[in-house]
């Protein structure tokens, strides 16, 4: 087992895949010659030079169809985006090709892609640097969205990821890079797409969170287990996807259900399972499910008034309170 | 003649004559898109075809000349008015009309329509209805061709509406920064629309778009089957043999309406008479007679009433055949074979 960082473990499943699959190339703003804007892909244009590690110009639109287009044509590219926020002056490409062209050319042409970077608020960026969109991609039938909280996974969701025949967007969070954890160092180390994964048992609550939002909800059951409520906290790992089962077993058990999610409330992803929880588990629950989301609300620069708009760990404890009256 | 047409690129000395038996069989794929449309044109009065319908009546020694000059493996992809184009790529009239009837033996299995067919086989990378978001897909294939050191190319078309869309400039620019094999052919029917050229694009003619992204630049009769073809062929060469982009404006004039929902009011008949006077399929027919090609009118009769016989057929196999069953509405959105073991797909609809 070794100890990284997230980055190190996101640029380590890229060499990985790379070695292993010459199809397989990475592309995106700074990801070669300055190594990356977040250094995810240090290294990576040493190793494999400059066919296979290659900066664009800014221009998402551009090289995200590019590597559609490519990708219907065999090979299997990573597109980072400096950030997430960036894509959306390339929303046609991913909705509309990565998305459709599968379906639309009667199951002729596969899009083996992954779109990949940063995301998330809190770092003070302002509102135009700060979305977290995986509510808005998990709406495109055809892409799979995954959103990794710790280096574990995001290892193994992105050599999976990197080798489904399918369009993946990969939802990182910039919070995160410098993050440390465990990681296997040993073979060929992959987590399955759709899973979700229990990182605190307990039996009050069911928290279900995502990305950072996962190490807020861990750290607001910290705080109510010093007051004897056991929250069991599930990281969704893959939004879509998402692990029904999982949520079910712990549903069964707490009876009382709060989602954590930094994305805006309005058809936010929790709003699905929330739906889906009531719908299939009406007689589990002791309590109406609650969100705690990102605040309906452009993201302020604000340090304060930011904080204040994201799920924290006071919001989720309120939340868990509430639901446990 | 525009600065950026100077920059064209250099004769490849083989001469582009062709045998008698080819220029019939051009001469037959462009009457075969036009009795396909005109039949298209009729089914969808009777309902039998919903939804959108662009024709390429008037447009045909396009289609045909410029990919007549390819590789049977070289990759074409294209906009919404997209009949032609999979006719001369050699798709059959068959299982495009039974794509617009919406049927199961359809091109893209009546998932895609009129402005989305595809075929693997023909390497016919569709058929797409956002305008100009085709442009950056062809890069893609362009540089998946350099990249696999294929030797293949990649014509791109575009109509002259596509022509202010950001992600045409970003591909101009991707295209001629990394050096890809694409060829980019502004399909100029003068008509965005209902809006004209005049009142929607700045820098005429639009081959000057070349300019900016240092890409040689050329200009063709649309009209005119073997200018297409000499025109084409210089640039198709330039990206087999030396890897470079090419961005081309080909004129041409589409006879109907924009689309079949369009009355085309915007336009005098005047205009759409004088322009069929220089009717495509008329000028290649003369040009087939005074250089003997047949003996006389009467065989490219014949040869019509075949053409007519195929489209009627193929009409039959689309009334004919099979609705797609919906229990397959799931089936084509994501690659059953995959890398790894399959993901549970959610079920999110409970009614």
């Amino acid at each position: 087992m070794q100890t990284i960082t997230m980055r190190e473990a996101l640029n380590q499943a890229m060499a990985e895949e790379m070695e292993r699959d010459e199809k397989v190339f990475l592309m995106g703003e700074e990801v070669a010659e300055y190594d990356g804007a977040y250094k995810v892909s240090q290294g990576l244009l040493k190793k494999f030079g400059p066919k296979r590690v290659i900066d664009t110009p800014i221009s998402e639109a551009g090289f995200v169809g590019l590597s559609v287009g490519a990708a219907t044509y065999g090979l299997r590219p990573i597109v980072e985006f400096m950030t997430w926020s960036f894509s959306l002056v390339a929303f046609d490409q991913i909705v509309n090709n990565a998305g459709q062209i599968r379906y639309m050319s009667g199951g002729q042409f596969s899009v083996p892609l992954v779109l990949r970077g940063s995301s998330g608020g809190g770092l003070q960026v302002g509102a135009t640097h700060s979305h977290t969109p995986e509510n808005w991609y998990a709406n495109v039938p055809a892409l799979t969205v995954i959103t990794p909280a710790f280096p574990d996974d995001a290892k193994g969701l992105l050599k999976s990821a990197i080798r489904s025949n399918n369009p993946v967007c990969f939802i990182e969070n910039e919070k995160l890079y410098g993050f440390k954890g465990e990681v296997p160092d040993e073979g060929d180390f992959l987590v399955p797409i759709g899973k979700g994964r229990i990182r605190r048992e307990g039996s009050s609550v069911t928290l279900v969170a995502n990305s950072a939002s996962t190490h807020r909800a861990l750290a607001a059951a910290e705080e109510l287990a010093k007051d004897g409520i056991e929250a069991e906290v599930i990281d969704l790992r893959t939004i879509k996807p998402y692990d029904f089962d999982l949520i079910a077993e712990s549903v069964a058990k707490t009876h009382r259900l709060v989602i954590v999610e930094e994305n805006k409330p309005y058809a936010g992803w929790g709003a699905q399972v929330a739906y889906d929880v009531q719908r299939r588990l009406f007689d589990e629950l002791d309590a109406p499910i609650t969100r705690v989301t990102g605040m309906d609300v452009p993201q302020p620069y604000n340090g304060r008034m930011e904080q204040a708009v994201m799920p924290n760990e006071q919001r989720i404890i309120a939340a868990v309170r509430d639901v446990l009256q | 003649m525009s600065s950026a047409e100077t920059k064209s690129a250099p004769q490849k000395g083989s001469s582009l004559e062709l045998p008698p038996a080819e220029k019939l069989r051009l001469y037959r794929q462009m009457l075969l898109i036009r009795r396909f449309e005109e039949k298209a044109a009729q089914a969808f009065t009777q309902s039998k075809i919903k939804g959108f319908c662009h024709l390429y009546i008037g447009e045909e020694a396009l289609g045909v000349g410029t990919i007549s000059v390819l590789q049977p493996d070289d990759a074409v992809i294209t906009a919404y008015r997209d009949h032609g184009h999979a006719l001369a790529r050699g798709m059959t009239p068959k299982e495009c009309m039974a794509e617009l009837f919406g049927k199961a033996t359809g091109c893209s299995k009546g998932k895609g329509g009129s402005m989305h067919f595809f075929s693997k086989e023909k390497h016919f990378y569709g058929g797409h209805g956002i305008v100009g978001g085709q442009t950056p897909l062809g890069a893609g294939l362009a540089f998946a061709q350099k990249y696999l050191g294929t030797q293949r190319v990649t014509l791109c078309y575009l109509g002259d509406g596509a022509v202010n869309q950001g992600p045409f400039h970003e591909s101009l620019n991707l295209a001629a920064l990394w050096k890809l094999p694409i060829i980019y052919i502004i399909e100029n029917n003068e008509w965005s629309m209902g809006t004209s050229l005049a009142r929607s694009s700045a820098g005429l003619p639009l081959v000057n778009r070349a300019h900016g992204y240092d890409m040689a630049g050329l200009v063709a009769n649309g009209m005119d089957l073997d200018d297409v073809r000499a025109k084409t062929a210089e640039a198709v060469a330039l990206a087999r043999t030396e890897s470079m982009p090419t961005l081309m404006e080909i004129r041409t004039y589409r006879y109907r309406g924009h689309s079949m929902s369009d009355p085309g009011n915007y336009r005098t008949k005047e205009e759409i008479e004088k322009h069929k006077e220089s009717d495509p399929i008329l000028l290649y027919k003369a040009r087939l007679l005074e250089q003997k090609v047949v003996k006389n009118e009467g065989d490219l009769e014949k040869l019509d009433e075949e053409v007519k016989q195929e489209v009627q057929e193929a009409y039959d196999f689309a009334e004919q055949s099979p609705e797609p069953d919906p229990s397959e509405i799931y089936d084509d959105m994501l690659s059953p074979e995959d890398q790894i073991p399959e993901i549970p797909r959610g079920n999110y609809n409970h009614f």
